[in-house]
């Protein structure tokens, strides 16, 4: 198996906010802690464009390099987890993450930063897998269940594709093939303009001539 | 006299070390997703324990609730 990947459709993505709802449900998360968002460019003007981001479980990931107690943890998967016993809040990891994935509960005694809380993927932490120890400090474990993340899975358009790496990028691949507009990765063109980006492929341009 | 307070000493500094957690960094080991839950809640259709049969149970179920072309008729 390859790493497990989220990759995020943007012709796909309507802003319904379904996968932080799943994600918020599934997970029982507390207020002002939100694992998963919906980024929007563009917001308002015609031709906008969504983007669902949570932690992209990084294969060299900044949080596990400059965690300064070592709480970080990747699974064979390439899933990146913590430790909640291990964390002591200090939101080092924040600063590090490009995708403001890490999340700090706000429920502390005088508004102290709790442990640190971030997408896992649906894999859970370090407890027993399934055990009532490891909901209630990481929330389901649902690849241990045999199913991928929830926030995929309950995608009302298929926009937000999980699980193995391979099997994502065959599904995005073919859907780019088949609309045969071009690249559409979200990626460096899309942020900072390209030639290529958007513009139908060379034999796409030729049939409507 | 000295020996009796020795050994309370001794008991107190034995039952000090008793109540010590442990400081060893890094976080915990963790158990591959593959061995499954005891919770109820897995779904059917692989064995727990049996990494491939868990890997295909994933692809199966990724095809099957993402790709909507292969669903779908031309």
């Amino acid at each position: 198996m390859a790493r497990m990947k989220f990759i995020c459709d943007a012709e796909r993505c309507i802003e319904c906010n379904g996968c932080v709802t799943a994600c918020k449900n599934e997970h029982e998360l507390p207020w002002g802690v939100n694992r998963r968002r919906v980024v929007t460019l563009n917001d308002g003007i015609p031709g906008e464009k969504s983007i669902s981001v949570a932690c992209m479980h990084c294969s060299d990931a900044p949080c596990m390099a400059v965690c300064p107690v070592n709480c970080f943890y990747k699974t064979d998967e390439g899933v990146v987890l913590h430790d909640k016993d291990v964390c002591i809040g200090c939101g080092y990891c924040s600063y590090a993450c490009p995708f403001g994935a890490p999340q700090f509960p706000g429920q502390g005694t005088f508004g102290v930063r709790g442990k640190m809380d971030k997408c896992t993927f649906c894999a859970g932490g370090p407890e027993a897998n399934g055990s009532e120890a490891e909901f209630e400090k990481y929330g389901r474990n649902r690849l241990a269940e045999g199913k991928l993340p929830a926030c995929a899975e309950m995608c009302s358009t298929k926009a937000l594709l999980a699980g193995d790496g391979d099997v994502v990028a065959d599904i995005f691949r073919n859907r780019v093939v088949k609309r045969n507009t071009g690249a559409e990765v979200w990626g460096w063109g899309t942020a900072y303009g390209s030639k290529q980006a958007g513009q139908a492929t060379a034999s796409a341009q030729g049939a409507k001539k | 006299m000295m020996h009796r307070l020795a050994i309370v000493m001794l008991t107190g500094l034995l039952c000090a070390a008793c109540s010590e957690k442990p400081q060893t960094l890094g976080a915990a080991h963790d158990t591959a997703a593959y061995s499954g839950t005891s919770n109820g809640f897995a779904a059917s259709g692989w064995q727990a324990g049996d990494k491939n049969s868990w890997e295909q149970q994933l692809r199966t179920r990724g095809q099957y609730g993402m790709n909507d072309h292969a669903r779908a008729p031309n």
